[in-house]
């Protein structure tokens, strides 16, 4: 299905971080049947720093972040071309378990999908999956996932409550939880905070800042104040392209291109 | 004018066809409930018995005792035209349906007798209705109870009648016992004894050592099959000592074997409450019975009993095979040409007549899976078929075969209703397609599951007509679940309520006294599916409940 694209074209100018490498992207079509969804992506997340991406309704940010745990692979009539080197390692090659990688890779939905379960085997719904069957290292897995969530000290004592009876923002946050605790490299959140009231939105942002200590954290966002306020760095798509990439306060306060900067103003999107 | 036009552009001419539609429907239903339950539980009234003298055609008198089953008018000129004479200037007579039993003396158990004919009516308190082992009820008096032959001189007749038939019930229950279980039992060991030495023969393994065995076992069963005998003999003997005697309303006497008589009771005695207790009484003999008299007696127990066992083996058998069918075709095909072009195909599946489905099964599970199987497994048995006939196993896959498409198409609609989030939030924990599917798809499907079950269970309990050729017999000599290993018996022929209420209706030697039994057992196939489908529908709002939000 994939095609290997080996030809190493350098990253975008420009694109030199301070920081140690995470994922790479290189030259990365992607096609639904004949339309081309992503066009020549060349991009290099940091490690341990939240990426923003912003742009249009339709630009490509949500397939480009679905492309890096291959979640498209679900989607019949998906075709990718290109490389994106996860910590070095091609996650398109044939050696790649996809749930191994898809574990290294946790992604959060812009609504929250919780299971019909309670919130403990919400929680505990991938250490399961992985083998771990012991009570206590569950139980000590869980508390600590839903303490890196922020949402320990809500949920404590009705742990085995249906998750449906949660707020919205507790769901969403009882979902990051569920991502963390199968202890993944990078997190993917896709519009986290789309579906959310200001309050749960600035709950989940606190929460965002924490998280970079451990987790490389790559956010799809359409608000571009969200994007400033949590992002480290920025990339701004449009068309299925990326336009510019860059640190968050460099892309905001001086874009180098024009189309940024009308995006930026509001002048267009 | 403009008020019409208004009038009809609101529409409110359609919400009235709409609610009359709807009125109309609920109205069939009911009517349809209300007429076989009233016609069925009519049945279990003890009516009371009435006491005519009558004038024949050739202007004789004639004693009479029956109960009034049915009333109806008919017109004079009708009865003139058949020979009857009816006073001049009546236009309608009333006629009446009378059950006078007593189809051993008279012949005939019922009679209708013009309105105008009768002289004059009474209810003597001490008519009494038996129901006998056979030839329908008797109607008459009881004069006198015979213990061991000797008459008992007892100043209260219908007390130590009532003694004697108790004890002549323990008897019958005692000798049901022996000879359904014990005797069965017996009999059941010998005959797999006669299959094992065939079975022998055939392989060719039938040394001396062998035949020796199965001899020294023969004869211990035979011994203890003698013994059973004797004893069997010997509570006959009892049981036949007693005898009451009693006269017809015109004053035939006969004696009666107290191992003919079932029951007894004089329902003009009887007040409302022992009227009611009598009736819940009848009611429960339906239901717990067996039937006697070629159907027309007795109760329906063995057709329930085949109904519910059928229609539960069905569901084991088609859930699996329709899950898993619906999960490849919405999760695992590609969805194309052809999976549409199947869907098609399942889809018409279900809209086959249901007798093509039994002639297939016939054809196919009966004479060729079947015949197949004997042929392997049951060589010793032949010619005598074991799987190569009609049986339970082969009623219940043809059924699941008939039901297999709505389970497949209900499964399908619930796995669809489940949002892809879900199924991407555990892919994107790392679980793999299996594991997705199998710890959260098909939970959060599962009350679209039951809602196919519903209704499979729906559609299979009221199949009849693919059952007459796979399996439904008008009477099963025992029931498919007993306590002989393998316990459960597939092989077996078995009685099912639908067909039942074909045979009583249809089938029957005495139309008259077999038609309220047709609403009755018409009443409790309702009632049984009815049940069934509760049950379902508990189980699937249970689910539902715990997966609800889902919607959100």
């Amino acid at each position: 299905m994939t095609q290997q694209n080996k030809s190493q074209t350098e990253p975008m100018p420009g694109n030199h971080l301070p920081h140690p490498t995470a994922v790479s992207v290189t030259d990365l079509d992607l096609y639904y049947g004949e339309t081309q969804a992503l066009k020549e992506i060349n991009l290099i997340i940091p490690e341990k720093q939240v990426t923003a991406f912003i742009g249009p309704s339709g630009c490509g940010k949500s397939t480009l972040l679905r492309c890096f745990n291959r979640l498209n692979d679900l989607i019949d009539g998906c075709r990718i071309e290109g490389e994106i080197l996860l910590n070095g390692k091609d996650i398109h090659a044939d050696s790649v378990e996809v749930p191994e990688l898809r574990r290294e890779v946790g992604i959060v939905f812009q609504k929250p999908n919780p299971f019909p379960k309670s919130i403990y085997e919400n929680v505990a719904y991938g250490l399961r999956i992985q083998g771990m069957n012991k009570r206590r290292q569950l139980d000590e897995t869980v508390e600590w996932a839903l303490k890196g969530a922020a949402l320990w000290e809500e949920v404590k004592d009705r742990l085995n409550d249906s998750a449906f009876g949660l707020s919205g923002g507790q769901q969403q946050r009882l979902v990051i939880a569920r991502a963390i605790a199968v202890q993944p490299k990078c997190i993917l959140l896709d519009e986290p905070c789309s579906a959310l009231d200001p309050i749960s939105t600035l709950k989940v942002e606190e929460l965002i800042a924490e998280l970079k200590e451990q987790y490389t954290i790559i956010m799809v966002t359409h608000n571009m104040q969200q994007a400033a306020r949590v992002s480290d760095y920025t990339a701004f798509m449009y068309m299925g392209e990326l336009i510019e990439f860059g640190a968050t306060d460099q892309i905001f306060t001086k874009p180098r291109l024009k189309k940024t900067e009308d995006y930026i103003t509001g002048r267009y999107g | 004018m403009k008020a019409l036009a208004k009038w009809i552009a609101d529409g409110t001419p359609w919400v009235w066809l709409n609610a009359a539609a709807v009125s109309a429907s609920i109205l069939l239903v009911a009517g349809l409930l209300l007429l076989i339950g009233v016609r069925g539980m009519g049945h279990f009234w003890p009516l009371e018995v009435q006491r005519i003298v009558y004038q024949q055609a050739d202007g004789s008198e004639l004693v009479l005792a029956g109960q009034i089953r049915e009333e109806e008018k008919v017109t004079a000129s009708r009865l003139r035209e058949s020979g009857l004479e009816v006073a001049e200037g009546t236009e309608f007579v009333t006629r009446y349906l009378l059950k006078t039993g007593n189809r051993d003396v008279i012949g005939q158990d019922f009679r209708w007798i013009l309105e105008p004919s009768i002289i004059s009516t009474g209810k003597p308190q001490s008519m009494v209705v038996f129901e006998r082992e056979e030839w329908g009820v008797f109607i008459g008096l009881l004069i006198g109870v015979r213990e061991a032959g000797q008459l008992l001189e007892d100043a209260d007749v219908w007390g130590s009648f009532q003694n004697r038939l108790d004890h002549a019930n323990e008897l019958r229950d005692e000798i049901r016992d022996l000879e359904k279980s014990r005797i069965g039992r017996v009999n059941y060991r010998l005959e797999r004894l006669r299959l094992k030495q065939r079975g022998l023969e055939i392989k060719g393994r039938d040394d001396a050592a062998a035949l020796a065995e199965i001899e020294s076992n023969r004869i211990v069963l035979q011994k203890e099959y003698e013994a059973l005998e004797q004893e069997l003999g010997d509570l006959y003997t009892r049981l036949r000592s007693d005898a009451v005697i009693v006269t017809t309303v015109d004053g035939q006497e006969l004696e009666l074997p107290m191992s003919s008589i079932v029951d007894a009771h004089r329902p003009n005695q009887m007040n409302l409450v022992g009227k009611l207790g009598y009736f819940f009484h009848n009611v429960w003999k339906f239901i717990a019975h067996d039937p006697r008299e070629a159907n027309t007696e007795g109760g329906i127990f063995p057709a329930i009993f085949g109904t519910v066992l059928m229609v539960l083996l069905m569901s084991v058998f088609v859930t699996p095979l329709g899950v898993v069918a619906a999960v490849y075709l919405k999760e695992y095909a590609r969805q194309g040409l052809f999976t549409r072009f199947i869907r098609i195909a399942v889809n018409n599946l279900a809209g086959v007549p249901s007798i093509v489905y039994g002639v297939f099964g016939l054809g196919f599970f009966v004479y060729t899976l079947g015949g197949s199987l004997d042929r392997l497994f049951y060589p010793e048995a032949l010619p005598a078929p074991t799987f190569g006939t009609g049986g339970l196993f082969w009623a219940s896959l043809t059924l699941a075969l008939l039901t297999l498409p709505v389970v497949i198409v209900s499964t399908e609609e619930g796995l669809s209703r489940i949002p892809r989030s879900i199924r991407e939030g555990s892919l994107a924990l790392g679980a793999t397609r299996w594991e997705t599917l199998w710890r959260t798809v098909l939970p959060m499907a599962s009350p679209g599951i039951m809602t196919g079950m519903i209704l499979a269970v729906a559609r299979a309990a009221g199949e009849v007509a693919p059952l007459m050729l796979v399996g439904v017999v008008k009477l099963a000599p025992s029931l498919p679940l007993d306590g002989n290993a393998p316990f459960l018996h597939l092989d077996r022929k078995f009685m099912h309520l639908g067909f039942h209420i074909y045979d009583v209706g249809f089938q029957s030697p005495n139309v008259e006294a077999a038609r309220p039994l047709v609403y009755a057992t018409a009443l409790l196939l309702v009632v049984v599916i009815v049940l069934l489908n509760l049950v379902a529908i508990q189980v699937r709002n249970r689910l539902s409940e715990r997966y609800r939000g889902l919607e959100s």
